[in-house]
């Protein structure tokens, strides 16, 4: 038992002895398990998430600790249950209002209306630069919808038992989902022959989310182990504190909860809405539950004033993001992220199937495809040095409905905003990913690609870019000039993961300073070390040198013109 | 009139000399190495030497400057034009011929009308300029919400450079200058031990004679 008493196992001792049993528990299911599941899975969907050999000490989930009930003893929850949406039934039969709470959790509506901007932005609208589209794909895709069975538009909204309540709450890492749709049988075939769900177990073992939850989906998106984000990925599941201060098992061990606070299913921390500069600090009293920003705990003062050094790094604080100094790299672990992905490259057959190539070695040993039939063509990188600019929060999407010029070199998929005199904005650290991807070459749109499916049109299975652009155009309604090309796009990822320990931490001379500097592309600032006026360094260095040449001639035509008689 | 060692730099005015001397090599070093010019010193601790220095040498100049006017030594600063064609014909000319330095120190005129003028703008123009801005720069935060504020750093980081190149080239000539005449060792110990050959009237030494025996030898 490597747990270390926190002040909820104090309070708790009962809970905590469940606790432990449970852990137990969870430990050797999976061993069960993995032996029976076909290697090829865990990298497929990210499930099933079987914890770490070692029994994983308790994650600190924030508020929110030790509990008050043991769902063990719960007669609603003995079972049998013939699948999640009875299960989620008994959860709601006992937790009465989260149905209403958690139907309004993006999680659950994958719909976000941007305040400022009025974009409709969400996974169910959105169009990305790696697998492109959810929408009329939601077969696949909605194996990350926190519910059950989306997969066209019939879903139903409004329907609380269709909420899945166990891919968050399950802790024995049994617990996993498969496609909502057949789709093609080239992929399907991926997803046959997995042990069954025992509800009851994962029912019973419900606790707050610990990472492996959160990251059966987020660690995975984009459609594998890190290729989206590139600060969240499955060596965040049992870190060690080198890779983050905050998660790491042999430091403070948090829960993705103990950051992304939760009121009623609401969580704190949005891209979609990122508070580039948190001017409240910590507020009062106790810790905010409004935001998951550094300074929520941290305050607007987070370094010791023990030097010149710790004060000059509080004032940095208000133009530069915290993330910048403390994240050096990112997709750092051993597991890669993808930074680059050409879809032109799509496609191709051997015999006609499609196939994958591994060409790239990860960090930990893991062998990664840079070549899918179904996907193009991936460029990994990993230990990356982030891309710096100033962010005051706000993305602007290239959405679905944004017309562009279709000879446009490069589209931002997310573009965003800020500078040094908004007062709003920070200096950020991002991962730029960049790709070649399908659009309408006559209107100079984005498209829907239908990827998933039965029909003959569903691009997984049958590779016909031009048949399943026409479907996914034509499915909602869109207009489509029938002309598709692919163009280049670039997509914005804000790093804030893998805060590295503060001895990892850049250093003032990272930035500050002529060549390489980390801030070089940073604009609207005078950076002491990297800038300089040329023409003061020239002429400078012309009068101290000009100085010394005097000096020298000075002192020549007195050694050889001197006298001797008249020296002293 | 008659030459005399007399002990014309007080002691007081000798450790100002010298730790004066100690910062600006510091800051000169320290500086330039902020702006990049060399990598002795890493980022944060040539920052945090540069402003301990510079602390610490205005806290010096408070007191130097307090003790110029209690002593009514900053009359030895006035500028003259008074003897000034003689000194610089002599830099330009006569050094060269091996003729005598045309300029004598009196008890009340430590410095020859080009130091003088020297020093006067150094004290006026050039600390000042790069004092003032240094301190602007250091109290950045305190003032980096105005408009344009990152306009005005620039400026006010560019005076601060363009003073330290001009000190830069000043302390060399100023190191050179000790080189001329008798020998190096003959102007740098009147800054140690505070005796210079000075030229004193009849009262001036009976004076001092009189009434301060020790500062005359």
């Amino acid at each position: 038992m490597r747990a270390r008493p926190t002040p909820s196992l104090r309070h708790a001792p009962r809970a905590w002895l469940t606790a432990v049993r449970d852990r137990f528990l969870a430990m050797l299911l999976p061993l069960c398990t993995a032996a029976l599941a076909p290697a090829a899975w865990a990298d497929a969907g990210g499930w099933p998430t079987p914890p770490a050999t070692a029994e994983p000490p308790p994650q600190v989930s924030g508020p929110l600790q030790g509990g008050t009930a043991d769902h063990t003893k719960f007669d609603e929850l003995k079972g049998p249950f013939a699948n999640g949406s009875e299960v989620t039934e008994a959860c709601l039969g006992c937790h009465t209002e989260t149905g209403k709470h958690f139907m309004r959790n993006i999680h659950w509506t994958w719909s976000y209306t941007d305040p400022s901007t009025g974009q409709q932005l969400g996974k169910k609208y959105l169009i990305n630069n790696f697998c492109t589209n959810a929408r009329g794909n939601e077969g696949m895709c909605a194996q990350c919808h926190a519910g059950y069975g989306w997969k066209d538009e019939s879903f139903d909204f409004t329907d609380e038992t269709k909420i899945d309540c166990l891919v968050c709450h399950e802790t024995t890492g049994t617990y996993y989902k498969t496609p909502n749709s057949e789709g093609s049988p080239a992929c399907s075939v991926m997803f046959e022959g997995k042990p069954p769900i025992d509800y009851a177990a994962v029912a019973q073992s419900v606790d707050l989310p610990q990472r492996a939850n959160c990251g059966s989906c987020h660690f995975m998106g984009g459609g594998g182990d890190n290729v989206k984000h590139g600060d969240l990925s499955s060596a965040l599941k049992q870190p060690p504190r080198t890779l983050d201060v905050h998660m790491g098992v042999d430091g403070l061990n948090f829960a993705c909860t103990a950051c992304h606070v939760t009121t009623r299913h609401i969580w704190a921390g949005s891209r979609y809405n990122v508070v580039a500069k948190d001017t409240q600090g910590t507020g009062l009293p106790g810790q905010r539950t409004d935001v998951a920003t550094c300074e929520s705990c941290h305050g607007l003062s987070p370094h010791p004033v023990d030097s010149l050094a710790g004060f000059k790094l509080n004032d940095h604080v208000q133009s530069v993001a915290c993330q910048t100094c403390h994240i050096p790299e990112f997709a750092r672990g051993g597991v890669a992220t993808i930074v680059d992905w050409d879809w032109r490259t799509a496609g191709k057959t051997r015999d006609g199937e499609g196939f994958h190539e591994e060409g790239y070695i990860q960090g930990n040993g893991e062998h990664r495809y840079t070549y899918k039939s179904i996907k193009g063509d991936f460029t990994y990188d990993e230990n990356i040095v982030p891309e710096y600019a100033w962010f005051d929060g706000q993305m602007v999407y290239t959405t679905i409905d944004t017309a562009f010029d279709p000879n446009a070199e490069v589209i931002e998929i997310n573009g965003f905003t800020g500078s040094r005199e908004d007062g709003r904005s920070r200096i950020w650290p991002f991962k730029r990913m960049h790709t070649w991807q399908p659009y309408d070459k006559g209107h100079g749109t984005l498209v829907y690609t239908h990827l998933w499916g039965e029909d003959d049109a569903a691009y997984w299975g049958n590779y016909d870019m031009a048949a399943a652009i026409e479907k996914g155009m034509a499915d909602f309604g869109l207009d489509y000039s029938g002309e598709y090309g692919f163009i280049e796009t670039l997509s914005w990822w804000p790093i804030t993961h893998m805060v590295a320990p503060k001895a990892q931490a850049l250093g003032c001379g990272d930035c500050h300073t002529p060549n390489n500097s980390r801030l070089a592309s940073v604009e609207g600032i005078y950076l002491p070390g990297r800038d300089r006026n040329p023409w003061l360094d020239t002429i400078g260095t012309i009068l101290v040198f000009g100085t010394l040449a005097g000096i020298l001639v000075h002192a020549l035509v007195r050694i050889f013109s001197k006298p001797k008689e008249a020296q002293h | 009139m008659a030459l005399h060692r007399v002990k014309i730099f007080s002691l007081f005015e000798r450790f100002w000399h010298w730790s004066q001397m100690l910062l600006i090599v510091v800051l000169l070093i320290t500086g330039f190495g902020l702006h990049g010019f060399h990598g002795l010193f890493s980022f944060e601790d040539a920052v945090t030497l540069h402003t301990g220095a510079a602390l610490t040498l205005l806290v010096l100049w408070a007191f130097g400057t307090f003790w110029l006017f209690t002593t009514r030594s900053w009359r030895h600063f006035i500028p003259t034009i008074h003897g000034m064609w003689g000194v610089l014909r002599y830099y330009s000319f006569g050094i060269f011929k091996g003729e005598r330095h045309p300029y004598r120190k009196a008890y009340w005129r430590k410095h020859n009308p080009l130091q003088a003028l020297a020093y006067t703008m150094l004290k006026l123009v050039l600390f000042p300029a790069i004092w003032i801005t240094g301190l602007i720069y250091l109290f950045y935060f305190a003032w980096r919400d105005l408009p344009d504020a990152t306009t005005y750093l620039t400026g006010v980081a560019l005076i601060h450079t363009a003073a330290a190149f001009a000190i830069l080239a000043f302390v060399f000539i100023h190191v050179y200058m000790l080189t001329t005449g008798h020998s190096f060792r003959d102007h740098v110990m009147p800054m140690i031990t505070g005796f210079d050959e000075v030229d004193l009237t009849p009262e001036e030494e009976a004076y001092l004679r009189k009434d301060q025996p020790e500062d005359i030898r």
